[in-house]
């Protein structure tokens, strides 16, 4: 076995065995899932010596039914799946792993198996997995890779994405993180810390002290970079962040406030608004060179720019036709183009990574919607009504929106609060992301392994 | 027994009935008189620059344009700039929480040069006026009503020095 195993440092290595691909199991997620997959997911199987040198080392008790539960509550979230009660299973995990006894899994009504096996080996942690056909009875995904022990969330999330790939055609969402701002106090008064969590909630960390005001922090989909608004010494600037080394610095250097940052597709540039008398345009800085680039020049206030994938166009909000609307434009600025026709205003507008919608917030009749147009106006769909809600932000395969809510106050202003929210692309499975304390502005990350 | 229980109870929703038409018709009375449109007109969360000198002004729902009171406010701030020719200020722009977080601080940013460029009409030099945009995040008032929301849509001047 071991000559299937090649090391990296800290980065995950798949190794994908070969399998044959005519399942009958198959989910269509372009429309609303109302009869999720029935699925097994068995605690993976581990031998008394390694559970006893996992305990010492992560201090956790059985890690092998832990990660079969981050998996189970991964798909549980996706809504196109529904993990069965163990306490129905009949097969022992490490007979399972081996040959499932396909009419039992049948029996309890299970069309998927997921089971999988965990050994410590030299310090390492080694993973297989297998994911069955059970109407089949056939194998229809097998991989094994060896990580460092400490990333055992990550392993559940990869199992989940390797899962929900093989079974819907698209890549999954579940190995990511994301970075929000973490709220705290008096409404009148708040403190507001950059904070970074995975997917699921676990492993929050809080990146900034809560001494100066941020907001808007957004992930480079190539890179750990983290760029966000930061009122340090009063100055609100837009800043980048290396999550990793720690190390922060002011982008470009312009006589006023820099607002509303947003990567490129590429990672290599940084587009965000400049405020000047009153004024607000698009500027775009190339993150390699520094050269600054002025996109728009308009009266107007004109900011909340996205990228298209392909970074030919840039969609953004403006009100230069008098009210905030969303319009379209090459990504030099030429050929500005009004899209959103609606009643209403319109805000926040965020291209998918799939290229096929943009994303945003609309404001009509003293309520907030979420929603989604095709990116020449057409096909407005509103996916979620609230009292306020904003700052859609696409899961990196575009078939889930984060954004986050706020509760009205009564009249003392008391009740106060914010939540981030997700929602699929089919107005289906609307679902509270809990985190430690309040949050808003979240910005999802790219598949961390691919 | 029963229909004392029934007079008791009642009395009880009659008096909370009583007590609660009582606060509606004030509240409604209260943002009538301080509110013209959609703009705060009243004195609560006003402070003062000097005797008789308001230290912000308010706007309309996504506006910038100055009223007649805030051009008169401002008018006073300048006089009194122009008594203290050694005070430096800066104009904080504020939006309410119903608009998106960026807009808002673009938004806010606009009001807070709306005053500024009053106040220099006035000949008070744009060296002695910066400007910052909260947008939505510094509320004075935090409920979320009509009249809280006119409260917090404003731009306030502040001695710098």
């Amino acid at each position: 076995m071991k000559k299937y195993i090649k090391k990296i440092s800290l980065i995950l290595l798949f190794l994908i065995l070969p399998f044959k691909a005519f399942a009958l199991i198959e989910i269509d997620i372009t429309r609303g899932n109302l009869d999720p997959l029935p699925v097994a997911v068995s605690p993976l199987s581990i031998d008394d010596n390694s559970k006893i040198n996992f305990e010492k080392i992560l201090n956790t008790e059985n890690i092998g039914s832990e990660i079969s539960t981050i998996v189970e509550n991964n798909l549980r979230a996706s809504g196109i799946f529904n993990p069965l009660n163990k306490d129905a299973f009949l097969q022992a995990p490490d007979i399972a792993h081996l040959k499932p006894r396909f009419e039992d899994w049948n029996l309890i009504k299970a069309q998927a198996l997921i089971t999988g096996k965990i050994t410590y080996d030299e310090g390492k942690l080694r993973v297989e997995f297998r994911l069955w056909d059970v109407l089949a009875g056939k194998e229809i995904l097998a991989l094994a890779f060896t990580t460092a022990p400490n990333n055992w969330r990550r392993v559940g999330h990869i199992i989940s994405d390797k899962v929900y790939e093989r079974l819907t055609g698209e890549k999954g969402y579940f190995d990511t993180r994301i970075i929000y701002v973490a709220e705290e106090g008096p409404k009148t008064q708040r403190i507001k810390k950059l904070a970074i969590m995975d997917q699921d909630g676990f492993n929050n960390k809080f990146l900034t002290l809560g001494n100066e005001l941020v907001l808007t922090p957004r992930f480079n989909p190539t890179s750990q970079m983290v760029t966000y608004l930061s009122y340090f010494k009063n100055l609100p600037r837009v800043y980048l962040l290396d999550i990793a080394t720690g190390t922060q610095e002011v982008v470009g250097d312009f006589p006023g406030m820099t607002f509303a940052p947003r990567f490129s597709p590429d990672g290599k540039k940084i587009i965000m608004s400049f405020a000047k008398d009153g004024q607000s345009d698009i500027y775009v800085m190339d993150l390699e060179n520094r050269i600054v680039e002025r996109i728009t020049n308009h009266p107007s206030i004109d900011t909340s720019p996205s990228f298209s994938p392909d970074e030919k166009y840039v969609t953004f909000n403006s009100d230069r036709s008098g009210h905030q609307q969303i319009y379209v434009m090459d990504s030099d600025g030429n050929n500005v183009k009004r899209i959103s026709f609606g009643d209403g205003l319109y805000g926040t507008p965020v291209w998918s990574p799939r290229g096929d919608l943009i994303a945003f917030t609309k404001l009509h009749q003293g309520s907030f919607y979420i929603g989604v147009m095709r990116p020449d106006g057409s096909g407005e769909r509103l996916l979620t009504e609230n009292f306020y809600q904003e700052a859609p932000s696409w899961s990196p395969n575009g078939r889930i929106l984060i954004f986050y809510r706020e509760t009205k106050t009564d009249q003392e202003g008391d009740g106060f609060s914010a939540k981030l929210w997700s929602i699929d692309l089919t107005g289906y499975n609307e679902r509270l992301i809990e985190t430690e304390t309040d949050a808003s502005d979240p910005s999802w990350s790219s598949l961390l392994s691919n | 027994m029963i229909i004392s229980k029934i007079f008791k109870s009642t009395m009880i929703v009659l008096l909370a009935c009583l007590v609660l038409t009582a606060c509606a018709t004030k509240k409604k009375v209260d943002a009538g008189n301080e509110m013209d449109g959609d703009v705060y007109t009243g004195k609560d969360t006003v402070g003062y620059l000097a005797d008789g000198v308001p230290d912000r002004v308010f706007f309309a729902t996504n506006e910038s344009a100055l009223t007649t009171a805030s051009s008169e406010t401002l008018r006073l701030q300048s006089e009194w700039l122009r008594a203290n020719s050694n005070i430096t200020v800066v104009l904080e722009g504020h939006a309410d929480e119903r608009g998106t977080r960026e807009y808002n601080l673009a938004l806010g940013d606009r009001r807070a040069n709306a005053a500024k460029d009053y106040l220099m009409t006035f000949g008070i030099s744009a060296d002695r006026i910066s400007v910052i945009s909260y947008g939505k995040e510094r509320p004075i008032d935090s409920a979320s009503t009509p009249l809280s929301w006119s409260k917090n849509r404003r731009a306030v001047t502040v001695k710098t020095n």
